[in-house]
C-alpha cells in the first residue's frame, strides 16, 4: 500500500475510516413486517448500491407498511471536478443583513408593489411572497422593517398598477402570474413591462420582477423584465435579489456574506 | 391529581392580584371593539345567516348561491337591515323558496326591498322559522358528539392532535383514518394555501388545494363520516378539526356547527395581522363565529404561536400573554366556556440561546397558571427546524416533555422533517413514538416537579407576566385597534382603515335584523 497523498477530488462517504463509503438510509415499503419484508429491504438497499446491505431496524407502521433503517457500504465514487453548480449571481442574505444593506446603501425604506395582473385571482404566488406568513419557512417581505409592501392583490389591470406603482414611487414591482392557459401569463408580463416602459423614463423605471410556476427564468430579454422566478423561490431570495439590484454599496465593506448554500443545477 | 399539590399558580407565586388587574385591562382594551362588533355586520355574517337557513350549492361558475344573493340584496336594498328581511319578504312576495329567489336573484329576475310593517313583521317570522332549523341542526349534532363521548368514555389529556394536508378529500381520508389507528386524539385538515383570502366557500368535494385541502361543507361531511367509522372501530372519539378564519370565518363556522366539527382554529388577531384582512371585518366576523362555536360545544384554538414565528420568542414572549388574554376575554363575550378555549402557545425559543429550555417551561406554566380550566394547545416547534432531522427529532421530544411537566391539554405532534416535506407516513410513526415514549417515562413527573419558589422559572413567569400588565395599559391607553395599526403584535402594523374585507364590512341601521345572532344570544331553538 503506498502512504501516497490520498486524491482529494475523488470522494465517497465517509463513516470512521477514509473510502469505507458506509451510508445510512431510512425508507417505508408499503408490505407487512416480516421477514421477506426485511428480505425486500435488504434487497432494495442492495440495488441501491449498498453491498452488503445491514437492515439494522424494522418496524411494522400499522398493518401493511414497515419502516427499515438500513446501513451499508456504497463503491460508488464522486470526482469533485464534475460537479456543476449553478451560481446564484446575487448574495443571499438574511432579513437581518437586508434590513441593515437598506439602511446603510438606501437611508430609507426600500418601497415594493405587488400584484397578481390580468384576470388571475390566483394571489398564492404573490402572497407566499409578501405575506408575512411567507413560504418554506421563511417570512415574507412584509417582515422586514426596511422593506415597505403595498400588495394589491389579484385582478389588478396594469394602468392601475402603473398608477399605485408611481404613488407609492416603487423601487420594485413584484408581479405573480400562475393561470398559463393561452399563455396569458406572458401576454400580460409582455403587457405589464411595455406600459411600465412607456410611463416611465428608463432611469427612473421601478424593477420589474415576475413569477410563477411556469416561467423560463431566462426569459428576461423577451418579455422585457429584470428578472423572473420560478417555482419553489422563497421571501429571502427575492428579497437578496432586491438589494443586489438595488441598493448601492456604500464605501463601507457590505455585510454580505459569501453564499455557501449553492444548488446543484 | 388535586390542584393543592400541583397548582403552577402557587408554585409560580403569581400575585393574585396582578392576575385580575391583567384581566381587568383585558376586558377593558376588549370592550370597545365588541361594541364596534356589535355595530356592524359583514357579507360573510349574512351568508353564514343563509347557510344556516339551509341554502346550499352554487351556480354553473362555482359561485355559491349564498354569495349571489347577498350581492343582489346589498345591491338593490343594502345590507344595513341585514340580509333575513329582504329576502323573506322576496320569498313571502313570490311564494318562492331560498334557493329559488337566489336562483332568480342571480338572474336578475326579482328585486329586494326592506320591507316595513307588517310585511317585515312577517319576513322576519319566516326567517327567524327557517334559520332555527339550522341551529337546531347544530343543537342536535352537539347532543350527538355528547352521546358519542359518553359513550366511548372521555379521552386523557393531553390530546395527541395530528395533521393531514393532501389537497385531495379522497386521500385525505385514509391517511385521517391511518392516524387515528397509530394514536391521534384529534385529527386536523389543514386548508389550501389562500383559502382564507378567498371571499366565498369553494363548493363540493374537492381534489386540488395548495398545500391543504379547501374547507368545504361536503368535505366536512365526508371527513366527520369518516372518523365516526374510525371511532367506533377504536372504541374513541375522534375530533375533527379545521379553520373558521380569514375571510369567510363566520360561514365556516356555521358550516362546522352543522356537519359537527369539535375543534376550529379561530384567533381574534390572526387574519389582521398574518393575512392583513381589515381588523373591522375580523372583530365582526369573529365575533358570530365564536358565538357558533359556543352554541355548537366546539373547542377554539387561537394562534398565538404564530406570534413566536416572527418576533422572538424570548422577547415577545409578554404578547403572547396579552393576546390570549383577549382570546380569553373576546370568547367569553360571545358565550364560550372555560373548557372551548384552546388558548395557544408555542415551544418556538432559540434552542442555541443557554437555558432556552428552563424559559419554556416559564412560559408554559404561566399560560397554565392563568388559564387552569382551558385546555392549552401546546405546538411544537417550526422556526427553529434546520432540516436537521436528527436534531428536530431531540427538539421535539423536549417539546413533549414540556408539554408534560406543564399539563398541556392539547398537543399538537412536532415532525422532525418540518420545513422539509409534508409529513411521511414513518415521520408521523416516529413523532408518535416520541409523544409516547415521553409521555410514558415522565407523564407523572409532573407530581414530583416544583420549580424554586425564587428560582430562575417563577422569576421568569412573573417577569413576564408583568410586561404582559404593561402592555395592556399601553393597549388600553392607546386602544386596541390603535395597537395593531402600531405593530405591537408579531410586528406588523394593520390600520382599522385598511386591509382585505373592509369593502364588505357594514353599519347596521336600527332595525338590523339578524335571526341567527336572536336565536344565539336568546339561547333558543325556535
Amino acid at each position: 500500500m503506498s502512504k501516497a497523498k490520498p486524491n482529494r477530488n475523488i470522494v465517497r462517504p465517509y463513516g470512521d475510516a477514509t473510502g469505507d463509503g458506509m451510508v445510512q438510509m431510512s425508507f417505508t415499503l408499503p408490505l407487512p413486517h416480516d421477514k421477506r419484508a426485511e428480505g425486500a429491504a435488504q434487497l432494495f438497499a442492495t440495488k441501491m448500491g449498498m453491498d452488503p446491505a445491514m437492515v439494522v431496524h424494522a418496524k411494522a407502521m400499522g398493518p401493511d407498511f414497515t419502516f427499515f433503517v438500513v446501513y451499508g457500504p456504497v463503491h460508488h465514487l464522486v470526482d469533485v471536478r464534475d460537479v456543476v453548480v449553478q451560481e446564484r449571481d446575487y448574495p443571499l442574505l438574511a432579513p437581518k443583513e437586508v434590513n441593515a444593506a437598506i439602511k446603510r446603501g438606501l437611508r430609507r425604506p426600500l418601497v415594493v408593489v405587488g400584484a397578481c395582473i390580468g384576470t388571475d385571482a390566483h394571489t398564492v404566488g404573490i402572497d407566499a411572497i409578501l405575506n408575512i406568513k411567507g413560504f418554506a419557512g421563511e417570512k415574507g417581505l412584509e417582515y422586514y422593517s426596511e422593506i415597505t409592501v403595498v400588495n394589491l392583490g389579484a385582478q389588478v389591470a396594469v394602468p392601475e398598477l402603473v398608477e399605485q406603482a408611481r404613488a407609492h414611487k416603487a423601487d420594485a414591482v413584484l408581479v405573480s402570474q400562475v393561470v398559463t392557459q393561452r399563455d396569458a401569463h406572458l401576454h400580460n408580463t409582455k403587457e405589464m413591462s411595455a406600459a411600465f416602459r412607456e410611463a416611465f423614463p428608463a432611469e427612473r423605471r421601478p424593477l420589474l420582477v415576475v413569477g410563477g410556476p411556469r416561467f423560463d427564468e431566462l426569459a428576461t430579454a423577451e418579455l422585457g423584465v429584470d428578472r423572473i422566478f420560478g417555482r419553489g423561490t422563497t421571501p429571502g431570495e427575492v428579497a437578496s435579489y432586491l438589494v443586489s439590484a438595488l441598493v448601492p454599496v456604500p464605501d463601507a465593506r457590505p455585510a454580505n456574506r459569501p453564499d455557501t448554500r449553492k444548488k446543484a443545477s | 391529581m388535586s390542584r393543592s399539590t400541583t397548582d403552577p399558580r402557587r408554585m409560580l407565586d403569581l400575585d393574585p392580584v396582578t392576575i385580575r388587574k391583567a384581566r381587568a385591562l383585558a376586558r377593558r382594551a376588549g370592550a370597545p371593539v365588541v361594541s364596534l362588533a356589535k355595530r356592524h355586520t359583514t357579507v360573510s355574517v349574512e351568508r353564514a345567516v343563509l347557510r344556516l337557513a339551509g341554502l346550499e350549492g352554487a351556480d354553473v361558475e362555482g359561485i355559491p348561491w349564498v354569495n349571489r344573493l347577498v350581492d343582489v340584496v346589498r345591491a338593490d336594498a343594502g345590507l344595513e337591515h341585514g340580509v333575513a328581511l329582504p329576502v323573506w319578504d322576496a320569498m313571502a312576495r313570490t311564494g318562492d323558496d331560498l334557493l329559488t329567489v337566489a336562483q332568480k336573484a342571480a338572474a336578475g329576475s326579482v328585486t329586494f326591498r326592506v320591507p316595513e310593517g307588517r310585511d317585515a313583521a312577517r319576513a322576519a317570522k319566516a326567517a327567524r322559522a327557517q334559520v332555527a332549523a339550522g341551529i337546531r341542526r347544530i343543537d342536535a349534532n352537539r347532543r350527538q358528539r355528547d352521546r358519542l363521548i359518553t359513550r366511548f368514555g372521555p379521552q386523557p389529556a393531553p390530546w395527541i392532535y395530528l395533521i393531514v394536508a393532501t389537497g385531495d378529500i379522497y386521500e385525505d381520508i385514509p391517511q385521517a383514518q391511518a392516524a387515528a389507528r397509530e394514536g391521534a386524539d384529534v385529527i386536523a385538515v389543514i386548508r389550501s394555501t389562500g383559502q382564507s383570502l378567498l371571499d366565498y366557500v369553494p363548493e363540493g368535494p374537492t381534489r386540488e388545494g395548495y398545500a391543504g385541502t379547501y374547507a368545504t361543507q361536503a368535505n366536512f361531511r365526508l371527513m366527520r363520516a369518516a372518523l365516526d367509522e374510525t371511532s367506533a372501530e377504536l372504541g374513541r372519539y375522534v375530533r375533527l378539526t379545521n379553520y373558521a378564519s380569514g375571510l369567510c370565518m363566520p360561514e365556516i363556522a356555521s358550516l362546522a356547527g352543522l356537519e359537527r366539527l369539535d375543534m376550529m382554529l379561530n384567533d381574534s388577531m390572526y387574519g389582521i395581522l398574518f393575512r392583513d384582512i381589515n381588523p373591522v371585518r375580523t372583530f365582526v366576523d369573529q365575533r358570530f363565529s365564536r358565538q357558533i362555536h359556543a352554541r355548537a360545544g366546539i373547542i377554539i384554538n387561537t394562534g398565538e404561536d404564530n406570534y413566536l414565528t416572527t418576533a422572538d420568542a424570548v422577547d415577545a414572549a409578554h404578547t403572547v400573554t396579552v393576546s390570549q388574554l383577549l382570546n380569553e376575554f373576546f370568547a367569553k363575550e360571545a358565550g364560550l366556556a372555560d373548557w372551548q378555549l384552546g388558548l395557544g402557545h408555542a415551544f418556538e425559543i432559540n434552542p442555541d440561546l443557554p437555558d432556552s429550555f428552563r424559559l419554556e417551561l416559564a412560559h408554559a406554566m404561566l399560560a397554565r397558571a392563568l388559564f387552569p380550566d382551558a385546555p392549552l394547545k401546546w405546538m411544537p416547534p417550526t422556526k427553529h427546524m434546520t432540516g436537521d432531522v436528527f436534531r428536530g427529532y431531540l427538539l421535539d421530544g423536549f417539546f413533549n416533555l414540556a408539554g408534560a411537566l406543564t399539563g398541556q391539554g392539547i398537543l399538537l405532534v412536532g415532525m422532525m422533517t418540518e420545513a422539509v416535506v409534508t409529513p411521511w407516513l414513518s415521520d408521523r410513526d416516529l413523532a408518535l413514538q416520541n409523544v409516547r415514549y415521553v409521555f410514558n417515562a415522565a407523564g407523572n413527573l409532573r407530581e414530583d416537579f416544583r420549580p424554586a419558589p425564587d428560582g430562575f422559572i417563577a422569576n421568569r413567569a412573573r417577569q413576564v407576566l408583568g410586561e404582559a400588565v404593561d402592555l395592556l395599559d399601553r393597549i388600553v391607553d392607546d386602544t386596541l385597534l390603535e395597537a395593531i395599526a402600531d405593530g405591537t403584535f408579531g410586528l406588523m402594523k394593520r390600520p382599522a382603515d385598511a386591509g382585505r374585507g373592509l369593502d364588505g364590512v357594514v353599519r347596521k341601521e336600527s332595525g338590523y335584523l339578524n335571526p341567527a345572532t336572536d336565536l344565539l344570544e336568546e339561547g333558543a331553538t325556535r
